[in-house]
């Protein structure tokens, strides 16, 4: 019994260390040159010019079913798909951009977190935040394979390739990884290059969210020069009525925020993208965690512990077989 | 069988084109109408027999007669002579040779004549503001006019966008309310062959149709003859591949424009216009002459809304999407989510079905040793 209490007492003084102990890692900031994306989901037309682009500029190849060889047929992120479209329906499905009755086109591709739960829970720093761009980087080189990136990410964008023998973690990485490095070069990611519509659009964070705020501070049926390509230098504009936007900008507070933010005029919920409050996993996990290792207390706690049950144990007293 | 030999005889001599060309447009026809090639045979028996040709009263408002023209300039052999010959064109304000008090009686008379029986051609928008006071022809308002023809026409043709939807009249302001055939004669059937100009094929397709059949052909909701505008150009389009690939010409004469790749960036229409641009083009010249095929965008002037409406470099609504355009749901996790996740339930849902049983098996037995013992 005495022993019992003394855990009891042990694993209750850890709580109190923990709840009064370091300050809570708050959210990360913004990289000081984030760069990312815009999609507005009410430009996309569905055409999927940015899923071939994207397999071209990465090299991968398309993924066929059911023997129709003509054309990619992708369904979600994998290995050899960085980015697709998906479509929500409801009812008839004839009117874009209606939440009943309508259909609106969703892009699915990595956020590139401002916290990134992925880079938090990888054992080794296979994923890395870039310093400078905030581009979230995966390096196959000490990737170990453990997949813990895959539960660490909110949006399910890791893709392990288990059709493989030596498979490995594939996610975008901006169009900027080793062998292509677009954006170190001047240029602009993939998609954003091929959207006709500039449903994605590329730029820096901040730019981004300016643009989307003028965006949601449009009227339904305001006439409004759509940018394409990079909006700090667009290749050209296309004019448009505006849609009835949700005042909504996902990735501005979204667990810490995205470099990639999504717009659209249908809410997220309906768009497959996850109950998410402000702060990042990543922030409460590792304020936790770094709470319980704070001036390395609870290996200390643990060692006074068992150093006390084994001489307790092993020591002169008459009663050492009862336990 | 020999009269129908003399038939075509007479009809040789009468349009001056040989039996064997005859019965090769007819059958043309046919297939781009979709009907079977025992079509084409009724047919050429019901142009050939000059009792059948129903009296037309053709009306222009207010247009440029670039659907005459268009169907006038239509493919050899020198149609002109077969459509005049295939019905009997009793008004025509441009190609009449007569005038005046002349022709205009003769209309009344035709009209009179022929009641219920003729058919009736629109060309041209309708102002309906002030009284129709916009366009007069013969001391009438065309609105008035188009009122008083329509009333006893067998069927009425709408020719070309400015008689189907309002065309370029109708743009903003449309100071004299420029409006289509079908919303001026509201209750009644029009059948519309948009077009700036339109094909005359549809026209003519559309008038044989007629004239074998005696009935008008399927019809949508815009009154277009599904034959000819059931299908949006995007979808028949031979640059489509390139726009399914994200190759996009950018501006006039650059590299994509130069290898003909896809004009959309640049303001094509085509993926919310309804057309068969694609597979008859324009002229019959062959060679790929009509807009997209010689680079342009297209500009739908055959849909109202699009044509004279949306600026020439405002990006379309891609209004649908078939295969290849195939797109997941939102929920669809593709092979190594969803289905793994679902057949992971399902063994595991077996699994505890069987515990269970097992269990409640070995209870039961429990229970009656006990009774028994």
């Amino acid at each position: 019994m005495k022993r019992r209490d003394f855990l009891k007492a042990a694993l209750g003084g850890t709580a109190l260390a923990a709840s009064a102990g370091a300050e809570a890692r708050p959210n990360l900031e913004p990289a000081p040159e984030a760069v990312g994306m815009l999609f507005d989901a009410t430009l996309c037309v569905g055409c999927k010019a940015c899923v071939s682009a994207c397999k071209q500029v990465n090299g991968m190849p398309p993924e066929i079913e059911g023997g129709n060889a003509a054309w990619d047929s992708a369904r979600d992120l994998s290995g050899d798909t960085l980015n697709v479209i998906k479509v929500y329906r409801n009812g008839s499905a004839a009117v874009k951009d209606a939440e009943v009755d309508g259909f609106c086109f969703e892009k699915r591709s990595c956020m590139h977190c401002v916290d990134p739960g992925c880079v938090s829970v990888c054992p080794c720093t296979a994923m890395r935040r870039d310093p400078v761009t905030g581009i979230v980087t995966h390096h196959p080189d000490v990737c170990i394979g453990c997949r813990n990136c895959m539960v660490g990410c909110p949006y399910n964008v890791p893709q392990f390739e288990y059709d493989k023998l030596f498979g490995q973690i594939h996610k975008c990485q901006l169009c900027n990884q080793a062998g292509v490095e677009r954006i170190d070069k001047g240029g602009m990611t993939g998609c954003a290059e091929a959207c006709p519509t500039g449903a994605t659009l590329f730029g820096s964070r901040a730019a981004l969210l300016e643009e989307a705020k003028r965006r949601m501070a449009l009227k339904p049926g305001d006439v409004y020069p759509y940018p394409r390509g990079d909006v700090r230098k667009p290749d050209s504009f296309h004019e448009k009525a505006a849609p009835a936007y949700k005042r909504h900008i996902w990735g501005e507070k979204e667990a810490g925020g995205t470099n990639v933010l999504h717009i659209s005029a249908v809410s997220f919920d309906k768009l497959g993208m996850p109950p998410l409050g402000e702060r990042s996993a990543a922030s409460i996990a590792e304020s936790v965690q770094h709470t319980i290792y704070n001036y390395m207390a609870l290996p200390a706690i643990a060692l006074a512990g068992l150093t006390y049950v084994v001489r307790r144990n092993s020591g002169d007293g008459d009663e050492g077989g009862e336990s | 069988m020999a009269e129908r030999e003399t038939d075509f005889s007479d009809l040789e001599r009468r349009l001056g084109v040989s039996r064997r060309t005859f019965l090769k447009f007819c059958t043309g026809v046919a297939a781009s109408l979709g009907l079977p090639s025992g079509a084409a045979m009724a047919m050429a028996k019901a142009v050939a027999d000059p009792k059948k040709r129903p009296p037309v009263i053709w009306l222009h408002g207010q247009e440029c007669t670039g659907p005459s023209e268009s169907l006038l300039r239509s493919e050899q052999p020198s149609l002109e002579h077969l459509i005049l010959d295939l019905i009997s064109l009793d008004y025509h304000q441009t190609l009449d040779a007569g005038a005046g008090h002349q022709v205009e009686q003769t209309k009344k008379r035709v009209m009179a004549e022929n009641r219920g029986k003729y058919l009736l051609v629109i060309e041209g928008a309708i102002p309906v503001k002030e009284n129709g006071n916009f366009c007069k022809i013969a001391g009438e308002t065309m609105l008035h006019l188009t009122h008083e023809a329509a009333e006893h026409a067998a069927a009425i043709v709408a020719f070309g966008s400015c008689a189907s939807w309002g065309g370029v009249q109708s743009a903003a302001p449309n100071p004299t309310g420029a409006q289509g055939a079908p919303q001026v004669l509201k209750g009644k059937t029009v059948v519309t062959i948009p077009g700036c100009p339109p094909n005359p094929a549809n026209f003519i397709g559309t008038v044989l149709y007629f004239v074998t059949y005696g009935k008008l052909p399927p019809i949508d909701d815009k009154g277009r003859p599904k034959w000819a505008y059931g299908r949006l150009i995007h979808e028949n389009c031979y640059r489509r591949p390139h726009f399914d690939a994200g190759r996009f010409a950018t501006e006039f004469g650059d590299e994509g424009h130069r290898k003909g790749w896809c004009l959309y960036k640049l303001g094509c229409k085509g993926p919310e216009t309804y057309n068969n641009c694609p597979s008859l083009e324009y002229n019959n010249v062959g060679g790929g002459v009509w807009p997209i095929g010689v680079g342009h965008p297209c500009f739908g002037c055959s849909e109202g809304g699009v044509g004279f409406e949306k600026p020439m470099f405002a990006l379309s609504d891609v209004l649908t999407h078939t295969p290849p355009n195939m797109f997941p749901e939102i929920a669809d996790r593709g092979e190594a989510g969803g289905v793994g996740a679902g057949a992971a339930a399902l063994a595991g849902a077996a699994v505890g079905a069987a515990l269970g049983a097992t269990a409640m098996a070995a209870r039961k037995v429990d229970e009656k040793d006990r009774e028994q013992g």
